[in-house]
């Protein structure tokens, strides 16, 4: 059963990414994009991060997505009904990325990972919330430097008089 | 399925795409879409990583602080994006090649 729910979701995410890079309207392609944060929050729990899988929802699909569709709709007419857009090179480039992932592959199987042994953890947040603390203040302090300078680079890009 | 070369192939399978996304597509809000997926794809090798690896956590925080920066990228991008559209009237990244018109 949980086997049949794991490829399920590997196909779905897989299959609505397909759709996010072939997709001939840009709106299918951001609609695609939400199914495909959908199954990769699925793999997050499969893997055992919950506290991942519920940021992953929040952050991608309440931020990030929503930014995109608003993209969209500024940056085209919307009475213009076939938001369309174009790929170029879709034969060259697919035979170069079929290699790359062909080749990924190889080496995925070939490779001999070292698997140490592991149990599931009771709780992510508590251990997650203390490495941030401990371990990785200066990155987490970093970060929030970066978040403020985003914050105020993108008000100031997106001002009418720039 | 709970082997760790599943997980790293979907996540190559997921990243490939991603970049097949980046280089065919010349739609800017299109490009951006390619980069989040590639993104999650290395979101999900920090994870698979973490767990095979005796459960350790530092791959969720990685995959935590990647996420906090895909967010911030995805805000800059679109202000961007908007400004050129504002500038140039078209986000066709083939058609934007000059700084100044």
């Amino acid at each position: 059963m949980a086997d049949f729910a794991f490829w399920l979701i590997a196909a779905l995410t897989l299959g609505s990414a397909l759709m996010v890079v072939s997709s001939k309207s840009l709106l299918y392609s951001a609609y695609s994009l939400l199914f495909t944060f959908i199954g990769v929050t699925g793999l997050y729990v499969f893997l055992w991060a919950d506290f991942l899988a519920v940021v992953q929802v929040v952050v991608y699909v309440g931020g990030i997505l929503v930014l995109i569709i608003f993209g969209i709709m500024l940056t085209n007419k919307i009475s213009s009904v076939n938001i369309s857009h174009t790929s170029v090179q879709k034969g060259v480039g697919a035979l170069v990325v079929l290699g790359f992932v062909s080749a990924l592959g190889l080496m995925v199987y070939s490779t001999p990972w070292i698997q140490l042994p592991n149990s599931e953890p009771a709780e992510t947040t508590k251990l997650i919330g203390n490495l941030l603390m401990m371990d990785y203040l200066l990155p987490f302090e970093a970060a929030s430097f970066l978040l403020l300078g985003a914050l105020i680079g993108a008000t100031t890009l997106s001002r009418k008089d720039y | 399925m709970d082997t760790l070369s599943n997980y790293l192939l979907i996540s190559s399978i997921l990243f490939s795409l991603g970049l097949f996304g980046v280089v065919t597509r010349r739609n800017g809000v299109a490009v951006l879409m390619g980069v989040e997926l590639i993104l999650n794809a290395a979101n999900l090798n920090f994870l698979a990583f973490a767990r095979f690896g005796g459960m350790n956590m530092s791959g969720q925080v990685y995959a935590l602080f990647v996420i906090v920066l895909a967010a911030a990228e995805a805000a800059v991008a679109l202000a961007i994006i908007i400004n050129i559209f504002n500038n140039f009237n078209t986000i066709n990244i083939d058609d934007v090649s000059e700084l100044k018109q």
